[in-house]
This record gives structure tokens, sequence and C-alpha cells, in this order.
């Protein structure tokens, strides 16, 4: 299949690439191996938009992460996506050490351009968190650190692509790259070859492999990981800002974050992992997660109980630390992004208008006139729990299925679930529906809606339970059917647990 | 948006809310709605198809949904308002609720009572942390036991469960009858959680083996499940070095406890018991906002549905007096205080005279097990009011004790429950 830009790669960058490029008629096509757009790093992190105040503004990832923070807004208010600039951030500290290392970022923060943060003493930061330990002495207020709900940020940016003619393939994993001096001829993928112009390799935790298929490259990918805890709503108001933790002489600091969506998560630690597939959290690790910080920062929140889920992610960090971002050295068409770990969701916007750059100068031949229907509003999607009564009423009247609740927990209706189904990129699986509605996010974490939710899928994709998965590959949900295994001849095997 | 006048709100359609509302009916309450979330009445009973229920209610035993029938159909004659597919979402003090169906949309009911039933959910994977992969294949016991006998599907064949709740052990025979292996139930305490009928019909019945003091240490399998790590746990509930095995599997079912479904009675402002997980109530089931009851696994996790039946109709009773201006709060409430080895006690206060009552019912669960003993009820002074004996007593099997009310006449600041030798 010909087209003119190949992006590889449905997370946050992908995607936001994909829209950045969508307004002039390219053709473009973005291929995801997995089930659905929002799989990979993206959908696991602290769900904080920086502004850069404790960076180093003369790295790469400094100078596109304070350049994003002035493009963020715009963007979520076209997409509809919840964006919380105001969330604000505090380090808190306990000692004369986190002190100096407080008024170290403020100087940053100054040398970095932006103002507003202030160091607060102990009664102030008694006001600004009631909850928080007594112990806490210091605090570094940032009033402009935002919050976000990433998988919502990226599923409306690759929707809003779609909206503007770009074609997402799921399930679509590039294999190979054949080149032929400094040209691309094809990639290669498990459903067949693209013929592209340019490639953007948006890759995250492979765009290594993925930039070692045309040439030998110096950059390559550590994968470190990170574990959080979720903790119920009813914990919400608990932490008003997102709160860092100081750094111990065993543990790195660590965050609390009040999200959009009204849980607190709590999290993460940082540990170098070889395999860029082990997304396990660990006993050990849980526990220094929630002594270190949790306990820490506030002894109220319990260890167990209150928390809703656990789940790690991989930071894709890249031999310098930094972004690299830029040309294969020998196949200029190609565009390499590497290493795009924290602050890579802050910095989106910013590193796609970068990539539009670097597209543009591979010289291809592409036409980088404006589409005069291009579109970057995109609709927001129904969610009943935020509407008033009213609004809710008359839609439910219209149609009955909103009315309807299927996930008791997040109050969703199965208007909502069947939405989701029907959207740009639509949703085939149980975690699929979750992203795009948080059904199965709540406190019973899917138990109550998994079987209503498989229902609807079947109903409405006329595809058997058998066929239905958590997320896409072998993650089927339901084995056999009722009856079949005990009419076999001799039945299952039946060796037990011995000790 | 609509607004209907109701006397009763029943909030939830399980053994809970049919019994209460029958009862307030009976009792002459003119005007009763029923709100149930699900398209059918019955609550959790629907996807109970064994059999051990009503052995004291009705004296016979019967399925799930036969027992939940016989309440549907008791129900269905009277003119008891029933909206199904109908999901509360609100209530307030002042007895104001809001809820939501694909036929009213959004609407509002102003009580005079409202009955909470809305039953119980279960503990996931998270809420006891279990660390490891995050695969397909592990579920609630009770979301499989939907899957299976509503839905007629297997979510898998090579089974290891966790924990001895009574829904563990009851899909441990349930899967065994459909081929699957089920390789093993793990219990982190010394004992099982469950009832002891249970394990020996479920388990023993079916050479089906229990492991007490073990639990998971690890979930494996990227996709769907693979494996999982168990190990022996010492007296502080901590992995035993070198007990640790792998066992290969494709389906953890979990059956690691029950919690009262209480985030509406938190809307309503009403007080919780932190042992319970659910709110105080009386012994006529009133909460702490007057007119606001609740009955049922919402209160308190029950074992037997026959004694959700008798509770509820306390509560309907209780409702019905209240609108009709019929209870009379005693001067002093009596507290009602856990004492040695006693988890929790249902009703955690005697608010009331007792009218034509010769008997408040106290509900109760031990914290360890024990045989041989007696149970008491003593009063503020120590003196024992009364004394139970008991052959065995456990944590999974509630015990219900009857204080005849002339017992307490003289007032007792508060009455504490105790397990003695
Ligand atoms: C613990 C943690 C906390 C973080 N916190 C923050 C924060 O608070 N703020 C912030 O700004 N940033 C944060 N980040 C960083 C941020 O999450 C990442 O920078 C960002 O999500 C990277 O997006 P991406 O699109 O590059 O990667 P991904 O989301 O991983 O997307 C890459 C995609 O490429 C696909 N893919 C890979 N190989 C192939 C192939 N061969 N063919 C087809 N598709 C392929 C993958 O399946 C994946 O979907 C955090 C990261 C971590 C791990
Ligand atoms: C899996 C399982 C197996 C059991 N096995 C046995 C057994 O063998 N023998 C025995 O005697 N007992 C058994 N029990 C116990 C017994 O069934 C329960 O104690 C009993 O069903 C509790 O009744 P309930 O009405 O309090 O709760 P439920 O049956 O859970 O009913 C609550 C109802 O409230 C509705 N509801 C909740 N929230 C809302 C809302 N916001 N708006 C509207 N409606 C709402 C729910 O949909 C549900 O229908 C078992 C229980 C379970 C869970």
């Amino acid at each position: 299949m010909e087209t003119d830009v190949l992006i590889i790669g449905g997370g946050v960058i992908g995607s936001c690439i994909a829209r950045q490029l969508c307004r002039y008629h390219l053709d473009i096509t973005l291929v995801e191996k997995q089930s659905d757009v929002c799989m990979g790093t993206s959908k696991a992190n602290s769900s904080m938009v920086h502004d850069g105040y404790n960076i180093d503004g003369h790295k790469l990832k400094g100078r596109l992460c304070l350049e994003a923070n002035t493009m963020y807004e715009k963007m979520c208010r076209e997409l509809n996506v919840d964006y919380r600039p105001a969330t604000g951030s505090i380090f808190a500290g306990f000692t004369e050490d986190h002190l100096a290392i407080m008024k170290q970022q403020l100087e940053n923060s100054k040398t970095n351009g932006l103002s507003g943060l202030y160091i607060a003493n102990h009664d102030q930061m008694m006001a600004l968190e009631p909850n928080i330990s007594r112990e806490v002495q210091y605090g570094l207020v940032n009033p402009n650190t935002g919050t976000i709900n990433p998988f919502d940020l990226t599923m409306a940016l690759a929707e809003n692509a779609v909206m503007n003619g770009v074609k997402v393939f799921l399930e679509t994993e590039v294999t190979n790259i054949h080149t032929r001096k400094g040209k691309i001829e094809s990639v290669e993928t498990n459903i067949g070859r693209f013929k592209p112009k340019v490639i953007i390799n948006a890759a995250g935790l492979y765009s290594d492999k993925i930039a070692g298929m045309v040439e030998k490259v110096d950059g390559y990918i550590h994968p470190r990981k990170g574990s959080y805890f979720l903790y119920d709503k009813k914990w919400g108001d608990h932490v008003k800002h997102c709160i860092y933790s100081p750094p111990t002489p065993v543990s790195k600091g660590m965050i609390m974050v009040p999200t959009t969506e009204g849980n607190i998560l709590a999290g993460s630690n940082a540990v170098e992992v070889n395999d860029r597939e082990d997304f396990a959290t660990v006993g050990a690790e849980m526990d220094e997660i929630y002594s270190h910080t949790i306990h820490r920062l506030f002894p109220k929140m319990p260890r167990m109980g209150e928390v809703i889920t656990a789940f790690a992610g991989l930071r894709a960090a890249s031999n310098t630390e930094d972004f690299i971002i830029g040309h294969a050295k020998t196949v200029p068409a190609m565009i390499n992004l590497i290493g795009i770990q924290s602050p890579g969701l802050s910095s989106a916007p910013a590193i796609a208008r970068m990539a539009e750059e670097l597209v543009r100068e591979t010289g291809e031949d592409l036409d980088f006139s404006e589409r005069p229907d291009y579109n970057p509003n995109r609709p927001a999607p129904v969610i009943l729990r935020n509407m008033d009564p009213e609004t809710r009423s008359a839609l439910i009247q219209k149609n009955p299925d909103y009315g309807s609740i299927v996930c008791r927990c997040e109050t969703i209706s199965k208007g909502e679930i069947l939405d989701a189904i029907r959207r740009p990129i639509p949703a085939r699986n149980l975690d699929a529906i979750k992203r795009r509605t948080r059904a199965g996010m709540g406190r019973c974490q899917g138990g109550f809606c998994g079987p209503r939710v498989v229902g609807i899928l079947e109903e409405e994709l006329g595809i058997t339970p058998l066929n239905i998965t958590k997320r896409g590959g072998r993650s089927n949900i339901l084995l056999d059917k009722t009856k079949d295994l005990s009419l076999l001849e001799g039945g299952a095997n039946s060796e037990k647990i011995q000790l | 948006m609509k607004k209907y006048n109701y006397d009763i709100v029943v909030i939830g359609g399980g053994p809970a809310g049919l019994a209460a509302a029958l009862e307030a009916k009976k009792n002459g309450v003119e005007k009763i709605l029923i709100c149930e979330r699900s398209a059918r009445l019955g609550g959790i009973l629907e996807q109970c198809i064994h059999n051990g229920f009503g052995l004291t209610y009705f004296k016979e035993e019967l399925t799930g949904p036969e027992y939940a029938t016989r309440f549907i159909k008791a129900v269905e004659k009277t003119d008891i308002a029933i909206k199904r597919g109908t999901m509360v979402i609100d209530v307030t003090q002042d007895k104001v609720i809001t809820a939501e169906n694909g036929e009213d949309g959004l609407f509002e009911v102003q009580a005079k009572a409202i009955i909470l039933a809305m039953g119980c959910r279960e503990r996931t994977r998270e809420s006891i942390t279990i660390p490891g992969d995050r695969p397909a294949g592990v579920m609630t016991a009770g979301t499989a036991q939907r899957y299976v006998n509503i839905n007629g599907y297997l979510p898998g064949k090579e089974i290891v469960i966790l924990g001895s709740g009574d829904i563990g052990l009851i899909m441990a025979r349930r899967m065994t009858l459909e081929g699957c292996n089920v390789k093993g139930v793990l219990e982190l305490m010394p004992y099982s959680t469950g009832l002891m009928r249970n394990k020996v019909q479920c388990l023993d019945d079916f050479g089906i083996p229990l492991y007490l003091s073990h639990t998971i240490t690890k979930i494996h399998g990227k996709e769907r499940l693979s494996a999982v790590s168990i190990a022996e746990v010492d007296d502080h509930k901590q992995p035993v070095p070198g007990t640790e095995i792998t066992v290969p599997c494709d389906t953890l079912l979990l059956s690691v406890g029950l919690i009262p479904e209480n985030e509406l009675s938190q809307k309503a402002g009403v007080a919780f018991d932190p042992v319970t997980k659910g709110p105080l109530a009386d012994e006529k089931r009133c909460t702490s906002v007057p007119g606001i009851f609740a009955c049922g696994n919402v209160l308190h996790v029950h074992d037997l549905v026959d004694n959700v039946s008798e509770e509820a109709q306390n509560a309907g009773r209780s409702a019905a007096c209240y609108i009709k201006n019929q209870l009379t709060r005693r001067t002093q409430s009596i507290a009602v205080k856990a004492g040695n080895n006693i988890g929790y006690v249902v009703p955690q206060q005697i608010d009331f005279e007792p009218g034509k009552d010769k008997v408040v019912k106290l509900y109760m669960r031990v914290k360890h097990p024990a045989q041989k003993v007696a149970m008491t009820i003593a009063n503020d002074q120590g003196n024992i009011l009364a004394s139970f004996k008991r052959e065995v007593v456990a944590p999974g099997s509630m015990e219900t004790l009857a204080l005849p009310v002339k017992m307490i006449a003289g007032n007792p600041e508060f009455l504490k429950i105790s397990v003695t030798n």
C-alpha cells in the first residue's frame, strides 16, 4: 500500500504527529501493533503536564517541554479533553537539605522563564494540604503543573486524525524496513507491505529497534519501570495538589497525583529492567512506594483496602537520557523519535511540530498545502455523569440506552459503551472500552460490568464471547462453553496442587 | 425531570429489598416503590443455582432462584410498584432519591422512609494487592459464577481458587461439574472462612485440596494467565521463604471477601461501622439518619439468605411503624459492644421501647474459631444476662442470639457480647 507518511506507533507521540500532519494534503497511515491505540507507555504514567520548572532547559526535552506548555490549552480545547492546567504541584520537604533542593529548583524555574513558584513554610503547607504529614516543613509550590487523562488525550488525538483522513491500522506490527541507497523501498508488517515516502518512528520502547532496521544506530533504549497504586475516589479529596516526595539515600522522589477523574495515583519508583514487556508489579517495590511516599506524606492512606488497582509503566529511557529526535543518518526520509521518556506526554505537541519540520526537510515530494476541510475539533463523547440532570434526562428520552447503567461503580450506561464501539477508532475488547468510557475502571474493577460488556460486544459486533478479549491477542476472557468439557470422554486432567 | 412521591422507597430488589417491601405492605403502608438496577428482581440469587437456600425460613431446601421466586411472586401479587433496570444514583438526608432508567430518564422520588438493600460486592485482586502481571483469567468467583450460570461460558479449565469464602467453594464444585480441573483452594487464614457444610460438600466430596495458611505471591502471564506462585504464610501472614512453588493454571478465581455496597448510604450521610463496613443500625434496622433503614448484605455480610429475609422483615415493619409514628425512643440508647473474640455485633445499639417485641435478635461473628464455648451477654455492671452454649464457632458462620427484652428492662448503658470457654 502506498502512502505519503507512515507513522509507526499509536502512543501519544505517534497520534499527536498524525494529528499535526493531517491538516495538509498528505496521505497518512498510522500502524500500531497492539489491538488499540494508547496501549504502551502513554497509558501508564503520572498523567502530569509539566511546565518544565525543574528541567534542564538546554536539553532537547527541556526545550520541547517548555514550548509545549504554551500549546496545551488550545489543543485540549479543540479536542474536548479534560485538561487541568492549574492543579499545581508541591515538592514537599522535611529537612534543610530538601529546602536546599527547593531553592535550586526555584532558581532553575527562573532560568527557564517561568514564574509563580514560591517556597511555602510549615503553616502554609498545612493550609494548602490539610491532610499531609505534620512533619512536612517546607514546600516548593508550582501553581502551573497541570494534569490530564493521558488515554483520553491520546485517543482524542488519534480520533481527530482519523476524522481528518488518517488511516489507522491496529494489530499491525512493523517487522522490517527495506531501503536502497538511502531511499525507503517498503515497510514490512504482519498484514502486508507499505510503501511510504516518509517513515516516522514513534514506536516508544521499540523505537531503537525500528531505527535499527535501516542502519546501525548509536541510540538505544534501556527500559526503566515505574509502578503505581491507584486509590478509590473516596480519597480524591485527600490530596489537593500533585505532591512530590523528597528523595532518600535509597530512593528517588516520587509523586502523588489527584487525577482528573478524582482518584489518587501514587508512584512511581524507577527500576532498570531487561524485558521490554515486563509490566509486572513486584511486592517489595510496592511496599517501598507505600512506605517511602504514600505513608510518609499522607499517613492516613492505608496500604490495602482502598487501592483499586496497581500497575507499572516502562520509561523508554535512552542512553543519553534525552529525547533523540532526527533523521536516520543514512535514510533522510526516516525520522526517529527515540527515548521519549518523561516529560514526553507534556512535550507531545512541540514534538509533533518538530516532527513536521523534519518531514518538510526530507525534501520528499509532499503537498503541504492545507486541506480546506481540516477540522481541528473532536466532538466530546457523551459522558452522562458530567451532564446536568435536564440534559441527561432529555438524552435518555431520545435514546433509552443512555438510561441503562452497565458499570455501577463509575455509572456508565449501555449507550456510552455502544458509542465507544462505534467511535472513529472502534473499541473491540474490554480494556479498549474501559479506556474510552471508564467502564471497569472503578472499585470493583469490572467484576460487575465485565460479563455485561462482553454481552454488548457480542451483540454489537456479532461475534462469539469466546473471541472477546481483555486487550487483544490471546487475552481471551472465556475459554469454552459450559457443558462442552463435561461431555468430553475422559474429561480434563485432574492433577491437584501437591505440597 | 419527573418527580414522584412514595411512602417507602426500597433500594435494591434482592431478597432483602423484596422481604422488606412485602413486610411494609403487610403493615399497611400504601405507596411502596422498589428500585432495582437489574432487569430482573432477585439480586445475587439469580446466579446461585445451587441448593441450600431456605432451610430455616421455608424449612425446605431450595435453589437461589427458587427462593427468590417465592418472594418475587408474593410482591407481584401486591400493588407494590417496581422499577426494574433502574439505578439509584443519589439519596439525601431529606429522603429524596435520584434514579435513572431508560423509560423515565433521570427522576426524583420524595419518600417518607427509605430502605437501603443494595447488597454487597466482592473484593478484588487489588483490594488484597497480589503483585505480578495483569493477564486475562483472573476474576472474582462471583463474576465467574455469572459467566457460567447466566451466560453459559467457562472462564477457564485449569483453575486455582484463592480464598475459602462460600462463593469460591461453590464455584470449585461448579467448575468441577463442568469438567474443569480445580487444582486447589488456598486460604490465607489458618481456618476456612466459608460455611463448614460448603467445605464438605464442595471440596471434600470432590477431592479438591484446601491449603490453609497459604497465599498467592505472584501472578504470571502476559496475555492470559499461565501460572501463579503460591507460598505458605507465617503467623504474620508473611510468605515463608523457601515454600514458594509455581502452579500452572489458566484461571484464578478470587473469593477473598465481600464488602457492603455503601456508596449511596454514604451520600445519605449515615454513620458507619468500620468493622462491618456497613451503616450503624439499631434493633429496628434504623441507621443514624431517622427514617433511613438498612438490611441484608448492605448492612453486614450474611452467609444465609434466610437471615437476610428475617432482618429485612424487621426493617420493613420498622419503616411502616416509623411512617405511622409508632416507634417510641428509649430515654437512653443501649450500646451493644463486641467483647472477647467477637468481631462485630448487629445491631450496634438498641434505641426503641420494645413494644410488642419479646426478644432482640443479635447477629454476630467471632474473630477466631473456637470449640465448646459459651456466648454471653453481659450488662454494664458485668452481670451475665444470658449465656448460650455452642459446640463450635467460626468466623465463617454468623451466630444469632435472642435476648429476651425483659433482661434489659433495667436500661443498662451497654451490653457486651463475649465468647468464653
Ligand atoms: C512511570 C512513568 C511516568 C511518566 N510520567 C509522565 C508525566 O507525568 N508527564 C509526562 O509528560 N510524561 C510522563 N512519562 C512519559 C510519557 O508517558 C511518555 O513520554 C509518552 O507516553 C511516550 O509516548 P510514545 O507515544 O512515545 O510511546 P508509547 O505510548 O509507548 O507508544 C509507542 C507505540 O508504538 C507501538 N509499537 C512498538 N513497536 C511497534 C512496531 N514494531 N510496529 C507497530 N507499532 C509498534 C507500541 O505498541 C506503542 O503503542 C512517564 C512515563 C513513565 C513510564
Ligand atoms: C455468590 C453468592 C452465593 C451465595 N450462596 C448462598 C447459599 O448457598 N445459601 C444461602 O443461604 N445464602 C447464600 N448467599 C447469601 C445470600 O444470597 C445473600 O446474603 C443475599 O442474596 C443478600 O441479599 P441482599 O438483598 O442483601 O443482596 P443482593 O442479593 O445482592 O441484592 C441487592 C440488590 O440491590 C440492587 N442494587 C444495588 N445497588 C443498587 C442501586 N444503586 N440502585 C438500584 N438497585 C441496586 C442489586 O442489583 C441487587 O439486585 C450467597 C451469596 C452470594 C453473593
